[in-house]
């Protein structure tokens, strides 16, 4: 029982950090119609810059021993604005190019070239790109380097909840302050991301764009400033994943470790799953997975870990192809 | 059509640096003067187990400054190249060949990790040119052939030490121990199946055994299937950069036995991931720096002074290896790579740090482990276990 409730807690920190990031996933799907697999890379980056403002603030600011409360918050937000600075310029520079056919910097001195519609490989390619360029400026010297490091300690341990079940041994649940923010900060990142696609005119814009581009251009929506922002807000929402994943595990791995592919492959899977595009849907994947994950590695078999998630997958795409929440739609001819 | 032309000029570029760069290191070969005498070393100086490779360089360095202070070999200089293989089973691959086949070195040192030493030995066997592990102690690393040999002891030996020490020691005493290791990694595995051998054999009970993928950040799945079996100690075969999340995590799920490992843990960096959480856990290592020998204490005094660190087991082999190699050198008749391997493997008696070295027919070293217990930061001595004879 208590091994239960202690699997449900971590299935539920774990899973609230996939669906943070799996939401970045179904935003810029939703809108553009591709993947952009730069995505788990700004994870990455959001942990480091974490880590990068976190050791400097205690290096030369806050050298005393004792961590104020706000630096937590100071540093998430500082981490959120660096990767939503570095998702503009992604598209801006990489994406966007390929979408209009104008060069930027560059596009008032060359002529604009004729963008063949739905050529879907060449972002592909270019998010790929996107992707190794960034995992291997990530581990140069003068970046972040390529070494594990440590994570100071910005939320103090302490036991929120501590609940002892008799019986031989005597088992425990353990619910610790992180895994308690971890829940939190992401529910309200989750809420506003709601509250602004939902009932914000930005909300309204996006939506009309996902709907349909050339419409929504026609309308008078300015389209290229609604794909920049849900790069930015996706970003975000990754930096602050990446945050919380270095308060949870404290020991951060270096920016191009392979395990770090994995878990933005897991968050798109999680993506798919809830049915891709859908905002709701990349939330309920990501729980979805987190518990498939945590729990077939306690009752079943740890060695299959990862296994687990893409047999789910494979079901899901073979019972229900559009995901949980997606909504089928007819190929127009 | 100034984009087509600039556009061709840019492939141009691209189709022209590999030339340009790739210019340097075949120009070095042929400039390179025959007095001197090359060794390679690759080893991971960035990645995931960077300390690794720092640290056996250093100690390489250390052997090679100091034959070349005395004279160097015969007359000859010894200069030592080395490569940055990024842990990367590719990158090995790479700086390897590059060694035997550009640089055409006498002899190669490397790898720390057994499944990196995997991919190398077999170049050097098919080049004839002699390996030197400091530190792979998987079985297969010298199985690939006469070629490879290595200065440390062997995972089943440092299983058993690790078996005997939670059977036995006063400080653990333990009769029920769990195993949690990194399935994807050739290192943890046989320590994994040897411990549980040995400490069965011993009267021990193995409660539960749980795997985890090499950066595996998520251990509560594991750790809570752990805890319900209730051990007395667990035993985690990782390197250093699991094993610190590993123990951070156990704690904050309230498992408070002791957990216990081999010479992966072997890393300043696993007290500055871990924390407290690591304080009272013990690992078998190749040497102590508390060994009050005269051997060991100048090396430490020579380290400190040109390094400004503390060495850890690590670079002790790596110079250790170093001089095992030059010792060899002067009894081979030349420098072939058929004979120098020969010599190599009739090492006896070495007086190095680590100990008394001699290469078994197996080209294994055989000789004794020591068990640290972490304390602080820091590592402290705790019993020496002398090899199975």
């Amino acid at each position: 029982m208590a091994d239960f409730v202690q699997t449900l807690v971590t299935s539920l920190s774990v899973g609230s950090l996939y669906a943070l990031i799996a939401l970045g996933y179904t935003m810029v799907y939703g809108i553009l119609r591709f993947i952009n697999f730069a995505h788990g890379d700004i994870v990455v980056l959001g942990a480091w810059t974490s880590f990068t403002f976190a050791t400097l603030m205690r290096k030369h600011v806050l050298s005393g021993p004792e961590i104020p409360w706000w630096l937590g918050p100071v540093v998430l937000v500082a981490s959120m604005i660096v990767c939503g600075g570095v998702g503009y310029l992604i598209e801006r520079f990489a994406y966007r190019p390929l979408r209009t056919g104008k060069i930027p910097l560059l596009s008032r001195f060359l002529p604009a070239r004729r963008v063949r519609p739905g050529s879907g490989i060449n972002v592909l390619i270019t998010a790929i790109g996107v992707s190794l360029l960034l995992q291997n400026v990530g581990q140069l010297k003068f970046v972040f380097g390529a070494s594990p490091q440590r994570m100071p300690d910005l939320i103090p341990y302490y036991e929120v909840l501590k609940l002892t079940f008799a019986g031989d041994p005597p088992q425990s649940v353990v619910i610790g302050l992180v895994d308690v923010i971890i829940l939190c900060a992401s529910a309200v990142l989750m809420l506003v991301l709601e509250g602004v696609v939902f009932r914000t005119k930005l909300g309204t814009a996006m939506r009309a764009v996902s709907f349909n581009t050339e419409t929504a251009a026609l309308m008078g929506i300015p389209v290229d400033r609604v794909i920049s922002a849900t790069f930015v807000a996706g970003s975000m929402l990754a930096a602050a994943a990446g945050f919380l994943i270095a308060m949870k595990y404290p020991g951060l791995n270096q920016p191009a470790h392979t395990i770090w592919v994995l878990l933005g492959l897991k968050a798109f899977v999680a993506a798919v799953i809830g049915g891709i595009g859908n905002i709701r849907g990349a939330m309920l994947g990501g729980f979805i997975i987190a518990f498939v994950e945590q729990f077939g590695s306690y009752y079943v078999s740890s060695a299959y870990r990862d296994v687990y998630v893409f047999v789910l997958l494979i079901l899901i795409l073979l019972v229900k192809p559009n995901g949980i929440l997606g909504k089928a739609v007819r190929e127009k001819v | 059509m100034p984009l087509r032309l600039l556009s061709f000029a840019w492939l141009a570029c691209l189709a022209l640096f590999p030339f340009v760069v790739g210019c340097k290191p075949g120009g070095t070969t042929v400039e390179n003067p025959s007095s001197e005498i090359l060794i390679g070393h690759y080893a991971s100086l960035t990645g995931p187990e960077a300390t690794f490779g720092k640290s056996t360089d250093n100690g390489v360095k250390l052997a090679v400054d100091e034959i070349n202070a005395a004279g160097g070999f015969k007359g000859r200089k010894i200069k030592l190249i080395t490569y940055d293989d990024k842990s990367d089973a590719r990158e090995v691959n790479q700086a390897v060949t590059r060694l035997v086949t550009s640089d055409k070195v006498v002899a190669v040192i490397g790898e720390v990790a057994s499944s990196l030493s995997l991919v190398a030995g077999p170049i050097c066997q098919e080049y004839g040119v002699p390996m030197i592990s400091p530190s792979s102690t998987n079985t297969k690393v010298t199985a690939v052939g006469d070629m490879v040999s290595r200065v440390c002891f062997i995972d089943p030996f440092q299983a058993y030490v690790c078996a005997k020490f939670a059977r036995e020691n006063e400080r653990v005493k333990a009769s029920k121990a769990a195993i949690l290791f990194a399935q994807d990694q050739t290192y943890s595995v046989q320590l994994r199946e040897e411990f549980e051998k040995w400490f069965t054999q011993m009267g021990g009970v193995i409660t539960s055994v749980q795997t985890h993928i090499k950066g595996d950040q998520d251990f509560s799945a594991q750790l809570t299937a752990i805890r319900a079996t209730n051990p007395d100690v667990i035993f985690i075969p990782g390197y250093y950069t699991d094993v610190g999340n590993i123990a951070v995590q156990a704690r904050n799920l309230n498992i408070t036995v002791p957990l216990l490992g081999g010479d992966g843990w072997d890393s300043d960096k696993l007290p500055e991931i871990a924390g407290k959480a690591i304080d009272g856990c013990y690992y078998s290592n190749h040497y102590s720096p508390e060994d009050p020998s005269p051997r060991v204490q100048e090396f430490l005094t020579k380290y400190k002074k040109e390094f400004g660190a503390t060495p850890d087991g690590l670079a002790a082999l790596g110079y250790d290896a170093a001089r095992i190699l030059f010792e060899a050198m002067e009894r081979s008749p030349d420098l072939k790579g058929e004979n120098l391997a020969k010599a190599i493997a009739e090492t006896k008696d070495f007086d190095g740090v680590t100990g008394k070295i001699t290469i078994d027919a197996q080209r294994n070293a055989v000789k004794p482990a020591v068990i640290l217990e972490m304390k602080d930061g820091q590592r402290k001595y705790v019993t020496t276990i002398e090899p199975i004879r």
